[in-house]
């Protein structure tokens, strides 16, 4: 087996210099009606096997670069530049674990110090951590820090907050003392958070651009849970957006979780992605997951450790602010490098192009007969309005080579409202010739 | 935003880098993007205007810049990575190449289902190798870490409970586990309650007994333990804890030293989350990503969350959503790491299961070796044989004036990664060092001779040369109290320029 250096002889000679007669002799603490079961499983093999296998499975995909490809709902396809995933590759990031020893661990600390920078400023808050999962459990982690913040019980989770962000929310707090308020599906754009907020309040969790693909002003949002002592928490799935939006920090955000795979990460059939989670300099010490802070040697030279770990499980085991261990830090790398490929100008290109992409879309298929756009605003992605259920249309252009966008329906299930409406997302990577095959695709299939 | 350039000084190839915040110039970039049109945003009004302030680099300088930071890490390529408990093996190559096709990299989670068979059907393999091995009916995928697997593993477990109208308040966790453990039975509205070992390394089975009762929702145990060792009494525990209408959660992290030789599911566990990054070789890059698939018995099976693959006459469907049955809810966005899905099924199909039982059975055997080249010198807390990692406390340090963690910082110099130390916290000064089956016995020979080295300088009264190291790695030891009283954790703006700026 190529991964496996011992020989038989080696294997011989340990087992001597141990003293122990076989290896089987190791094992001598399991109980010995649990030893060696029989395994109906394959034996080994070469690459040459393997990969035939998992292309065969891959081959029984439809990726989305080979087709005209318009999906998005909290994950959007984008190109990463080649140096990305070049870089990543390097053993020395690729097979290193945490950085617990700060001193032959410096690429990653400064990358993750790097990366949490990018992460504060692009969302207008004072700090970030080194990453969470992805965007859902940021966000449930986000509503835990709240509660910790206040100690107060009630939670306000609006009805445009992606649906899968709200049940892992509303998961995690199943078993705790804290009280849902959850909104009904705001379809419509009217819902006013404001007047719900009272002195239980913890937070008030909306999303931006918002999960119909709106984008409002959350200004007024923010000073009414601080005048009622509560924190605004703004999850976005979208961290394109941030290049040509006010950020959430600049109307008043106290915690932004944010899904971070639209910047140097592949779709990878949503996961493994990247979590951001940015909140006020005053909460940090009750911030969920690792930071990277700045420390000096004994030679008073500049370098990186993790710091303030008394808020960590193994630190402060039941009473750390997370269980979190393990995160995401090779796709919070990717972040970082490919953010700073782009730089300002670049992440603010990238985010102009995009909107202009969405945009001349939208205006094509408003034109489709059965089709109607329902945004007002948008970033890269609206809500399409059709004459029939949406889900069937989808797989008749799926059909017909055209991934069109992802049903409303099917991730709300059960919403009657939700039948006609179709997300469609736009990005750099969408061309005119898409766009065209799309617009005609809906055209044939409205008629 | 220029760096400080002439305090730089790079030596050989160990070079000095600061920061990109640092090396920045405005109007340079490192991607090319054509030109967005003019037009009328749409922007409901919230168009952006003030700066950002990302610096500006070419392709060139970001590439440099990365791959001199990448320079400074100690890397499982680069050596030996002896760090118990997270199972630094040889990740392959292949691996890497597979998840990037297309077919899985570019794939949408919400395409329609009949444009990602292939994806689904990878799932449902990878379900079906895990449970033959844990020898258990039923597997949710989803979770992206261990201790998010922990905390689905005993969701799942107080669902049930909650389900047979009996809620129970505890969850019991020896002394040497986790710290993810019990801070995982915390997020799940749990008490936690320590149980202690016994004199032999293992979970003392009376003191389990006594804290055994009706409140109690689940004995949380490591097998094989944090301490190296395999719970010879198991069996007894599972009878103990099923008796008092517990669940029996094991956190799989160890499963590297049995994998193909036991099937935790024969020893009575009800629950158990893979850490695939560690057991089935994943990378760690850095930190993560992870993915903690949760491995479950058939009475916990039917309250698995959302979402899980399932085969039907038209081919692999997703339950996405369960609203009125008895799924307790989601834990992640979409359906899991299928990067790391692709890559486990690689390293699983590349071992198939005489290779998979071949590398638990190295694994021990290195572990071992390691430790009979060292008993003499150091301090073994317990006796026998251990498994895939081998534990040695302080006692062999006494009176030399040199700690765990200075013999830690000593490995440094002599070119490894340090074992994992002060973990577990049962035993004083704990050092606990995992080879892996991926290293050679010529590799193994020169980790003990090195590391007796060190030890005979400490014993010989080198303290002080200990206190000091390292000095070889591109930084000494850092003051990390003083980090922690006053964090910086992002770069700002020196406040000179700051205020030119404005
Ligand atoms: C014994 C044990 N349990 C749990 C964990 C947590 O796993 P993860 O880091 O994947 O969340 C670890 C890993 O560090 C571990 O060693």
């Amino acid at each position: 087996m190529r991964y496996l250096p011992l020989t038989d002889a080696d294997r011989r000679a340990m087992l001597a210099s141990i003293g122990a007669p076989s290896v089987d002799s190791l094992f001598g603490d399991v109980p010995e009606s649990a030893r060696d079961p029989a395994f109906d499983l394959s034996d080994h093999a070469g690459e040459i096997e393997v990969e035939r296998a998992l292309g065969a499975l891959a081959a029984r995909n439809v990726p989305a670069g080979s087709v005209p490809f318009f999906l998005g709902a909290g994950a959007y396809r984008h190109h990463v530049p080649a140096s990305v995933d070049a870089l990543i590759q390097r053993g020395e990031f690729l097979t290193s674990y945490t950085p617990y020893q700060p001193e032959i661990s410096q690429g990653t600390l400064q990358a993750l110090f790097e990366f949490q920078t990018q992460v504060a400023l692009i969302t207008g808050l004072d700090v970030a951590n080194a990453s969470m999962y992805d965007g859902a459990t940021s966000c449930l982690e986000a509503v835990n820090m709240a509660l910790r913040v206040t100690r107060r019980p009630r939670v306000i989770v609006s009805g445009a907050l992606h649906p899968q962000y709200r049940e892992v929310t509303e998961t995690g707090l199943r078993y705790l003392s804290a009280r849902l308020d959850r909104q009904p599906p705001d379809f419509d754009g009217t819902e006013s958070l404001a007047d719900r907020i009272d002195p239980e309040t913890a937070c008030v969790v909306v999303q931006y651009p918002d999960f119909f693909g709106r984008v409002r002003d959350l200004t007024p949002l923010a000073e009414a849970c601080h005048e009622a002592g509560a924190l605004l928490i703004v999850a976005v799935t979208e961290v394109v957006a941030l290049g040509a939006l006010k950020s959430p920090g600049e109307m008043g955000a106290d915690i932004v979780a944010a899904e971070g795979k639209s910047i140097g990460n592949p779709l990878s059939f949503g996961g493994p992605y990247v979590g951001l989670f940015a909140c006020r300099e005053r909460h940090v010490r009750q911030m969920p997951g690792r930071l990277a802070g700045e420390a000096f040697d004994a030679d008073g030279r500049r370098g990186w450790v993790l710091t303030l770990a008394t808020r960590e499980q193994h630190i402060r085991r039941e009473k750390s602010t997370s269980n979190i261990c393990t995160n995401s830090g090779l796709c919070a790398l990717a972040f970082a490098i490919h953010l700073s490929l782009l730089g300002e100008e670049g992440f603010s290109r990238l985010a102009r192009l995009n909107h202009a992409r969405a945009a001349a879309l939208a205006d094509r298929l408003d034109t489709v007969p059965g089709a109607a756009v329902a945004n007002d605003s948008f970033f890269n992605e609206f809500t399409l309005r059709l004459d029939r259920p949406a889900a069937g249309v989808v797989d008749e252009l799926a059909g017909r080579g055209v991934l069109a966008g992802v049903p409303v329906s099917r991730l709300l299930p059960g919403e009657s409202e939700a039948a006609p409406l179709l997300l469609v997302a736009a990005t750099e990577t969408t061309t005119e010739d898409d766009m065209a095959a799309l617009e005609a695709a809906l055209r044939e299939a409205l008629k | 935003m220029s760096a400080p350039t002439e305090a730089i000084r790079h030596r050989g190839l160990r070079f000095e880098e600061p920061l990109i915040f640092e090396q920045g110039a405005d109007g340079r970039t490192g991607v090319d993007l054509p030109d967005p049109p003019e037009m009328r945003d749409r922007l409901g009004g919230l168009a952006r205007e003030a700066p950002i302030g990302l610096p500006g680099l070419s392709e060139p300088q970001v590439v440099r810049h990365f791959t001199r930071l990448s320079q400074k890490n100690y890397a499982i390529d680069t050596g030996l990575y002896p760090l118990g408990s997270c199972t630094m093996k040889h990740n392959p190559r292949l691996n890497e190449k597979l998840a990037r096709l297309p077919g899985f990299a570019d794939i949408h989670p919400l395409q329609p289902e009949s444009t990602i068979q292939g994806a689904l059907a990878l799932m449902d393999r990878l379900a079906g190798w895990l449970k033959a091995l844990t020898g258990m009916p039923a597997l949710a995928l989803s979770p992206a870490a261990g201790a998010h697997g922990e905390w689905t593993g005993l969701m799942t477990i107080r669902s049930a409970h909650e389900a047979a109208g009996d809620p129970r308040k505890r969850v019991l966790v020896p002394d040497s586990a986790h710290g993810t453990n019990p801070a995982s039975a915390a997020m799940c509205g749990y008490e936690v309650a320590a149980v202690p070992l016994n004199g032999r390394g293992r979970v003392d089975l009376e003191a389990l007994k006594s804290a055994l009762g009706d409140d109690v929702a689940a004995f949380m145990l490591t097998n094989p333990n944090t301490c190296g060792l395999f719970e010879d009494e198991i069996l007894e525990q599972a009878d103990a804890v099923h008796e008092a209408g517990a669940y029996f959660y094991c956190d799989g992290a160890n499963f590297n030293a049995i994998v193909g030789r036991v099937r935790p599911g024969d020893l009575g566990i009800d629950c158990m989350h893979l850490n695939l990054h560690k057991t089935f070789s994943t990378p760690h890059g850095g930190g993560g990503p992870g993915s903690g698939p949760v491995s479950l018995c058939a009475a916990l099976a039917p309250y698995a969350p959302v979402p899980y693959v399932v085969e039907g006459p038209d081919g692999f469907r997703l339950v996405e959503t369960d609203p009125s049955g008895p799924a307790f809810g989601r834990v992640k966005g979409f359906h899991g790491q299928m990067g790391m899905f692709v890559r486990a099924l690689a390293y699983i199909l590349s071992h198939g299961i005489d290779g998979l039982r071949q590398a638990s059975s190295d694994a021990v055997l290195n572990a071992n070796y390691i430790s009979a080249g060292l008993a003499d010198l150091m301090s073994l807390p317990y006796e026998g044989p251990c498994m895939h990692e081998v534990l040695f406390d302080d006692a062999f340090l006494k009176d030399t004036g040199v700690t765990t963690l200075d013999l830690a910082k000593a490995m440094i110099d002599e070119g490894y990664h340090p074992a994992t130390i002060y973990f577990p916290l049962v035993v004083h000064g704990a050092l606990l060092l995992e080879p892996t089956e991926t290293e050679s016995r010529e590799s193994l020979d020169h980790l003990i001779a090195t590391l007796r080295r060190i030890v005979e300088r400490a014993l010989s009264g080198d303290a002080d040369a200990f206190h000091a190291a390292p000095g070889e790695a591109p930084r000494r030891r850092f003051d990390e109290t003083a980090a922690a009283r006053r964090p910086v954790l992002r770069w700002r703006p020196p406040a000179t320029e700051d205020r030119a700026a404005e």
